[in-house]
């Protein structure tokens, strides 16, 4: 059976902003199992980011954990205060690789210095054992003449070089949670491919538990075990992987998938969600997603859903999946989708 | 649209070098002896390994990085190297680049109307405050950001917002070539499609010109009209779109098309990608040439290799 790691409960997150709050997460809640990947997909600043952030106690100043709980080893750490009690887990327990690899490196120091030093506080390790050490990670991580990029800086590795560094410093602490927020958006897809083989032996080897934010269907298809779907500060809908790709429920999921540019057609536009995304500073009333669905009910508009079980690992937060509501399918679109895809022929 | 004669060449890359100084009594070539040429109206695709020079390419076209060798041809006028005044303050309002890193390349000190208007600054291209106002306000309003969001600072907005900024920044300028470095890795689905929707609408309404660099390579397949493939800072292989995913011959772009993630968690879990190993090319004794193989398909290979290819193609 498979165990739960972490455990968020309805947290609640603000940012203050020259004078006005803004509600980035909005009571989203989530369960961690042992040794599993889950996948965060959804819209660009819908909370992703944020909401993982908060699991290592890195929100920017301005922003703060109103409410809720985040449980992780029989503590609350959503009530963590400072970087003396966030250092007991942060980088040690729960590491995370961001989006933008820059701001995880120091431009002024070398790429080598910047892995040997974690390698040295992690594992106490004497300076030339060290950067044996260190060169060893710069070649798991795939890059070539590791003791020549030793002694360079971050402005001369090329974005998806700088972003394996991260990684490479991530994993030098054995964490037993990896949070990956788009570590392999800037790489290319053999490299990619490489970067989830590795996180995949890494998390046979250590039984590391994964969170893995990617926009990349592809990617998600690939790694998830688990799909958390997120929209305006909620996460929205819930499931393993197939659950997600062959039978969601969410319309937001619905136009989400519908939007793949696999499933476009040359020359002619792409699907997309029409409309903007909420106004964070505004309360939301209803279901988030309403004002861009052509088809919402019209207790959409007045009453946030609760999460409807669609089966014992699926659940999501959408009317429809009241018995009360009228039937909807999926969009054609997405109906069968699978034999839309191209799989190429090597 | 492979009537490559009588279509007018926007730009014209010819044996282009790119060296960095790097600590190494040599200096480090990151672009060898690159050639390509992107029509008018086109969108030309280029895609490879991380690291493999399209980057620096696209900033030695916009004059960022400077060049070792070879000549950057705009309209038929050398760019690259010492140009005149009048040149260069056309070449940067003309050619503009969306940077592909949205957190290193925004300055994290000044608000996004600033960063929007920047270029409008240095060339002054425009009337008066109003106008210019009106013209951030349209750029954001373009890549589907709110207007009030000219007042923040980057660090105040997520990767893909910040992504879009890098695009409303270029945008404002008008410009006839785009060199979209990565423009859309840091977006969701549905704002990529917007974005690639509105580059195509751009595309069709003011006949710009698009270099595309992107690792999605259902993106690339999707919006470009050729596709260069890249490694090690040679291009291995270039061919339209369509012919270059239905007949790829060099094995960096098998192993790279192998490798490209399908939607479908049931094919992706037991997908194998093919490793490409460099050092599988034995140039020893018959040296690499760049051929057409195809009308409009070029690839990179020695006498051996030209044989196994053509037996690939006539299969
Ligand atoms: N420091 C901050 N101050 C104010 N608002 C912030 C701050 N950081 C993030 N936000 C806002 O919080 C919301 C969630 O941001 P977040 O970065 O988590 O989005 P995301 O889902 O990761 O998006 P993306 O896919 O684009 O990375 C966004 O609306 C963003 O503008
Ligand atoms: N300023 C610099 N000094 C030294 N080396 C550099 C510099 N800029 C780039 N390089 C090197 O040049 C090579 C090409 O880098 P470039 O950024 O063009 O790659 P890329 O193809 O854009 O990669 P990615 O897909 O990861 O963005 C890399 O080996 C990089 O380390
Ligand atoms: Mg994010
Ligand atoms: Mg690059």
């Amino acid at each position: 059976m498979v165990q739960s790691i972490l455990s968020a409960k309805d947290v609640v997150i603000k940012f203050s902003l020259r004078g006005r709050v803004l509600t980035a997460i909005r009571g989203a809640s989530l369960e961690l199992y042992e040794g599993q990947t889950l996948a965060i997909v959804g819209e660009s600043g819908s909370g992703k980011s944020v909401f993982t952030k908060s699991f290592v106690g890195m929100l920017d100043t301005n922003g703060w954990v109103e409410s809720g709980s985040i449980m992780f080893e029989e503590q609350d750490i959503a009530k963590f205060k400072g970087d003396k009690q966030w250092s007991t887990i942060r980088g040690k327990k729960i590491a995370m690789v961001f989006q933008d690899p820059m701001t995880s490196l120091n431009p002024l120091r070398t790429i080598g210095m910047q892995i040997q030093e974690v390698v040295e506080l992690h594992h106490h390790l004497k300076a030339a054992e060290a950067k044996k050490r260190t060169i060893e990670i710069l070649t798991d991580v795939g890059i070539s003449s590791p003791e020549d990029r030793y002694s360079q800086f971050p402005h001369e590795f090329s974005g998806g070089m700088r972003q394996r560094v991260v990684i490479a410093i991530a994993i030098a602490c054995n964490p037993k949670i990896l949070i990956c927020d788009e570590p392999t958006t800037a790489l290319d897809v053999t490299i990619q491919a490489q970067i989830l083989e590795l996180i995949r032996k890494l998390q046979e080897q250590y039984n590391l538990t994964v969170i893995y934010i990617t926009h990349d269907l592809g990617v998600v298809a690939n790694v998830a075990d688990q799909v958390a779907v997120m929209y305006a500060g909620d996460i929205i809908e819930y499931g393993t992987a197939g659950d997600i790709f062959y039978n969601a429920q969410h319309p937001y999921t619905w136009a989400l998938l519908s939007s793949l540019p696999q499933l476009g057609i040359k020359g002619q536009p792409l699907y997309s969600i029409k409309g903007t995304p909420p106004n964070l500073f505004n309360e939301i009333k209803g279901d988030a997603f309403a004002p861009r669905n052509p088809k919402a009910l019209k207790i959409d508009y007045v009453e946030r859903p609760p999460y409807f079980q669609v089966s014992p690992t699926h659940y999501a937060r959408t009317w429809l999946l009241d018995p009360r509501s009228p039937k909807m399918d999926p969009p054609e679109t997405i109906k069968h989708m699978r034999e839309k895809f191209v799989r190429y022929s090597v | 649209m492979s009537q490559t004669t009588n279509r007018e060449l926007l730009i014209d890359v010819k044996n282009l070098r790119v060296e960095f100084n790097v600590k190494a009594k040599e200096p480090f070539v990151a672009v060898n002896d690159v050639s390509f040429h992107i029509f008018k109206g086109e969108t030309f695709g280029l895609v490879g390994e991380s690291g493999s020079g399209k980057t620096t390419i696209g900033r030695a076209i916009v004059r960022i990085n400077g060049t070792a060798g070879g000549d950057v041809m705009f309209k038929g006028r050398k760019i690259n190297g010492d140009i005149p005044k009048a040149l260069d303050y056309e070449v940067t309002q003309k050619i503009q680049m969306i940077f592909q890193d949205p957190m290193a390349s925004l300055n994290e000190r000044a608000k996004v109307d600033y960063i929007v208007s920047e270029g409008l600054y240095n060339t002054k291209a425009y009337k008066d405050e109003g106008e210019r106002k009106a013209k951030v306000e349209a750029a954001l309003a373009a890549v589907g950001l709110l207007p009030e969001f000219a007042s923040r600072f980057p660090h105040e907005f997520s990767g893909g917002q910040r992504q879009r900024i890098g695009v409303a920044r270029a945008l404002i300028m008008e410009p006839e070539f785009i060199i979209a470095d990565e423009p859309i890795s840091a977006l969701d689905v549905s704002i990529r499609a917007q974005v690639i929707n509105l580059l195509s609408e751009l595309q069709k309404s003011k006949g710009l010109t698009y270099m595309f660099i992107a690792h999605d390579l259902s993106v690339v397949r999707f919006i470009t009209d050729r596709v260069a493939v890249i490694s090690k800072g040679k291009i291995v292989e270039l061919a339209e779109t369509e012919e270059l995913f239905a007949h790829p011959l060099h094995p960096y772009t098998r192993s790279l098309l192998s490798a490209v993630p399908v939607p479908d968690p049931i094919e992706e879990k037991k997908k194998r990608a093919i490793y490409y190993d460099p050092l599988s090319h034995d140039y020893s004794v018959h040296k690499p040439k760049w051929v057409e193989i195809r009308p409009g398909h070029y690839i990179l290979g020695n006498d051996p290799e030209l044989e196994e290819y053509n037996a690939m193609l006539a299969k």
